[in-house]
């Protein structure tokens, strides 16, 4: 796999959140040359990517993006200033996330990345595209729940529900990485997530609750259907995604994984 | 003629248990789609450009590069030129198109100018400010008279600011045409049948050419009972386009301009006698809640003290209209009441339990408080606990103690509701309420499938159309007497049908029948029974429909409910700042329909009101009049690792189920800030005459204790 857009990559791969942005910078610096290459760039290949000063720039139309969500592929056609949040609800009408900071502050967005909480309004859909996304939608159904959305409904751990969806992928992560966490610790967990209604009580005690249950459904279904995927060598993660974050971990191994999230830098 | 009523404790299988609300499994999956989650076949999205100025007139407006924008498919010009704006962030232009950075790029391609006037967004000081409206002075007895001669007087100045609803879910709707003068609209209102009628009349169309649906909603709190200006445009929008329209509010705006709780400051004085009687109340108090009237805090709260003496003014601000916010006015009343009474009870050094265990028999509910404040101090270990004024412990960690007490209505409101059973022996109940997350879809079911005799899944709720049988919008706590009165008249009725026809084939009369485990049966001959599909197959096969009203015959519903509360605070002196160790809550709201869900407002309650006592205001910049903390980073509300233990007790059984169904949305929010500004004071010694308890706050005024200014 490279980062030219050659060979069978997902198209729009290897754009990194920097290089887009550097990408919008060269295009204002140069002015009409851009649009120029940008003429010449349409008429051989739509939505291709064009080389400026170095680096790859997409855009600012809709370009393709490849994003895997719930253990399938989607094939989109984005704006690359799209956010993960809005492509997930916008075009593939995963509502569960909810828009209501966009700003990264309240967590109604939350997903996880790659296991990982994260704030999908701060992500955007392109540097989305290798990492394994998952949304609320695919760890229950009503009629089979996950142990923790059971245990929300059992302790009324919601009222309108707006931020629910986000409580319940930001407590997953947490017992992904702390599968017995103390009260104290379900707070940090929780504490990039905002309720209104106020269901915290409720909240703690789902989640305390649902530990030991989510524990043994781990134990006995040990590798997500995601985590079976073939693991590609993240390049723009390691230049540009951030910088000053140890290596992570191996999976299952180490219990306290540094929490990350997009827009946390 | 049916005699309604509820079923007797006995008998009751349902109704009083803790059932998880059945919308539930919907949410917590994401399935449940809100307003903001629906997207329409065609669907535009509008963006509102808005004034940045407190006060302006608009001196020249071009909308023509907007116009012009890819992808713009209408625009709106909501206050053309020469309009002149009364608050920050109120609409000008509305443009729809076909995406939402296409909106946003006509936005800002909108050429405005602005002849920037003078405003005023003060509303802390009521000397000197302009255009303060005084209320008639209310007075009873001599106040005056009654002061001079009192044991113990207490004078202080008590003050909270703006707080804003900012409802997750933010204001907005689709609205479709789907006629040239019909409409259906996705509303996230907890108004949707008054909502209907607004939009009808906005609109010029007939009332009943217009649908507003709200399955799910993400939060109203008192904001959202109007279609608003932004939903009458979003309508005109959309008819201009030929498609369907989505406009919800951005973060900026939900924060600047849907939804504030009047701010409210007041000095009172307080005399007592040695035994901690209250003899007088005078107070002047003032606030403001945008151009218009704030609304008066009913001052002295709950304690209606013989001599009293009080008047309310409204400080008009450049700030957009206030909306009711949770109990309208009463915890602003609570918060400066419940606090100069404090202040009153340290004064002669006296419990604050007994101070106003004492004086309870000026209030209207003595027994109910009573029973509850017994519960409370066992729950809280108040008279193990309690200290004097200032903790004595060395070390910067001080400890108090805070109680408080309110009342609220919560009386049934005008509702209508239809029960069908069908031929498959299923019932359904179509009512036009709303659930804006109280459980209400729940409370219908509950006292649906208790008055047929059917299990919880043999019952189907429809609800949030307008296009159901009519029922008033979501505020002051009135819903679930409402619709739960509604519900069971409905639901006796239908029975007075099926058990008139059944009776014959039963060889009995209608009196002697019952609806219980799924079948209906005579009373104490279970085996003479027959299944529902039986009794519906007797009117030909097809389905039996009644209806049912509140106000209605028979008791199902009161009003007037009480609480108590008691609050458990850490403060460090050092930096300020305040923790709510524990927060006590016991609540009556008369007969309870679904405990857990109950329990789950107690909770709410207190949860809202340790973020307004601690953390929440609205910061409106002098210089600007721009609302400066317009996102989650700086409008600050309280997370789950802020809010203490929490432990609610509700009020049940004889001497509360007779009462009927009493609101419970609104009165736990009531009392946590009083209390726990109370505790605050019994802490640390001195009183935080302000809310938030910041530690800027807390800090001034323990500064103030040192330089012996309090």
């Amino acid at each position: 796999m490279s980062m030219d857009g050659k060979g069978d990559d997902p198209p729009g791969s290897g754009i990194s959140r920097r290089a887009f942005l550097r990408g919008g910078a060269a295009v204002g610096v140069l002015g009409s040359a851009a649009l120029l290459v940008e003429e010449t760039a349409e008429a051989k290949a739509p939505n291709a990517p064009k080389r400026e000063a170095g680096v790859e720039v997409w855009g600012p139309g809709r370009v393709p993006v490849r994003l895997r969500v719930n253990g399938k592929s989607h094939d989109l056609m984005l704006e690359p200033r799209t956010t993960l949040l809005d492509a997930l609800r916008e075009e593939l009408d995963l509502t569960g996330a909810k828009r209501v900071c966009d700003r990264g502050t309240c967590g109604a967005c939350t997903v996880l990345l790659d296991g990982k909480a994260a704030y999908a309004c701060s992500v955007l859909a392109i540097d989305a595209q290798r990492t394994p996304v998952q949304t609320v939608e695919a760890i229950g159904r009503p009629g089979k729940l996950h142990p923790l959305q059971a245990a929300f409904v059992e302790h009324d751990a919601q009222q309108c529900g707006f931020c629910t969806p986000g409580f319940i992928m930001a407590a997953k992560a947490l017992l992904e990485q702390n599968p017995n966490p103390k009260l104290a610790q379900v707070h940090d967990g929780l504490s990039g997530n905002f309720c209104r209604c106020g269901t915290y009580a409720g909240m703690r005690k789902a989640v305390l609750e649902a530990a030991p249950l989510v524990a043994a459904l781990a134990d006995a279904e040990p590798e997500e259907e995601e985590e079976n995927e073939e693991k590609e060598p993240r390049i723009e993660d390691v230049e540009v995604q951030d910088e000053t974050a140890p290596p992570a971990p191996k999976k299952g191994k180490a219990k306290k994984k540094k929490k990350r999230r997009g827009g946390r830098g | 003629m049916v005699e309604h009523s509820w079923p007797k404790a006995e008998d009751r299988k349902l109704i009083g248990q803790r059932i998880s609300r059945l919308d539930g499994p919907a949410k917590v999956t994401g399935r449940a789609k809100y307003t903001y989650d629906l997207q329409r076949k065609g669907m535009l999205y509008a963006k509102v450009l808005r004034c940045p100025h407190a006060h302006a007139r608009i001196t020249k407006l071009d909308v023509s590069a907007a116009e012009a924008t890819p992808g713009v498919k209408a625009l709106r010009i909501i206050q053309g030129q020469g309009t002149e704006i009364q608050w920050a962030l109120d609409e000008v232009v509305a443009v729809a198109a076909t995406s939402e950075a296409a909106a946003e790029d006509a936005i800002r391609a909108v050429k405005v100018e602005y002849e920037v006037l003078p405003h005023n967004v003060d509303d802390e000081k009521l000397e000197g400010a302009p255009g303060v409206q005084p209320e008639p002075e209310e007075v009873a007895g001599n106040p005056e008279a009654a002061l001079a001669i009192a044991a113990a007087r207490t004078k202080g100045f008590y003050g909270m600011p703006l707080v804003a609803h900012n409802c997750l879910e933010s204001h907005g709707q689709i609205v479709e045409w789907t006629g040239p003068d019909s409409v259906t609209a996705w509303c996230s209102t907890q108004a949707v049948s008054g909502v209907a009628t607004q939009l009808a009349e906005a609109l010029e169309i007939p009332a009943t050419n217009v649908r507003v649906i709200t399955e799910h909603m993400g939060g109203g709190f008192g904001s959202k009972f109007s279609i608003d200006r932004w939903g009458v445009e979003c309508a005109r929008l959309a008819k201009r386009a030929g498609a369907p329209v989505k406009l919800m509010l951005e973060r900026d705006a939900e924060l600047t301009v849907a939804g504030d709780r009047p701010s409210a400051y007041a000095e009172i004085e307080v005399g007592v006698k040695e035994d901690g009687t209250l003899i007088s109340w005078i107070s002047k108090s003032w606030g403001s809640g945008g151009l218009g009237s704030a609304g008066s805090p009913p001052l002295p709260y709950v304690f209606q003290i013989p001599n009293r003496r009080h008047q309310h003014s409204s400080i008009p601000t450049h700030t957009a209209s206030s909306r009711a916010w949770r109990a309208p006015n009463h915890p602003q009343a609570c918060f400066l009441t419940l606090s100069a009474l404090d202040d009153a009870a340290a004064s002669l050094g006296m419990n604050p339990l007994d101070f106003f265990l004492q004086n309870l028999s000026l209030t209207r509910l003595e027994r109910i408080y009573r029973e509850e404040f017994a519960i409370a101090d066992e729950l809280m270990g108040w008279r193990q606990r309690w200290h004097p004024r200032g903790d004595a412990k060395k070390g910067p960690v001080k400890q108090g103690l805070g109680l408080s007490l309110h009342t609220w209505g919560g009386g049934g409101h005008r509702s209508n509701c239809e029960v069908t059973v069908h031929p498959d022996g299923l019932a359904e109940a179509k009512i036009s309420t709303q659930d804006i997350g109280t459980g209400t879809r729940t409370v219908i079911a509950i006292v649906l499938a208790e008055s047929l005799g059917l299990p919880l899944d043999g019952v189907n709720v429809s609800l949030g159309d307008s296009r159901y049988p009519a029922s008033a919008g979501s505020g002051g706590s009135t819903t679930v007497g409402g619709v739960s009165s509604a519900t069971r008249r409905a639901a006796q009725n239908l029975l007075a049908v099926i058990f008139a026809k059944a009776a014959p084939q039963l060889q009995t009369t209608p009196d002697q029948l019952e609806a219980a485990e799924g079948v209906i049966r005579v009373k104490g001959e279970p085996d003479r029974k027959m299944t529902w599909r039986q009794a519906v197959a007797l009117f030909g096969r097809t389905p039996v429909t009644a209806t049912g009203a509140n106000p209605g015959d028979g008791e199902l519903t009161g009003s007037g409910s009480g609480g108590v509360q008691m609050a458990d605070v850490s403060v460090d002196v050092e930096t300020g700042v305040v923790k709510v160790n524990k927060l006590v809550a016991v609540q009556d709201c008369g007969l309870i329909i679904d405990l857990k869900t109950a329990e789950s407002q107690v909770y709410g309650g207190l949860i809202m009101g340790v973020s307004y006592a601690l953390s929440e205001e609205k910061v409106v910049d002098p210089v600007t009049g721009i609302t400066l903390n317009v996102d989650f980073e700086s409008y600050k509300m309280a997370g789950i690792a802020d809010v203490g233990e929490l432990v609610v007790r509700m009020m049940t059984g004889p001497g509360y189920d007779e009462r009927g169904v009493i609101g419970l949305g609104e009165p736990p929010v009531i009392s946590p800030g009083a209390a726990i500004a109370n505790a605050v004071a019994n802490a640390i010694g001195v009183r935080v005459p302000y809310l938030p308890l910041t530690p800027r706050r807390v800090l001034d005024a323990l500064d103030a204790k040192k330089e012996g200014k309090a």
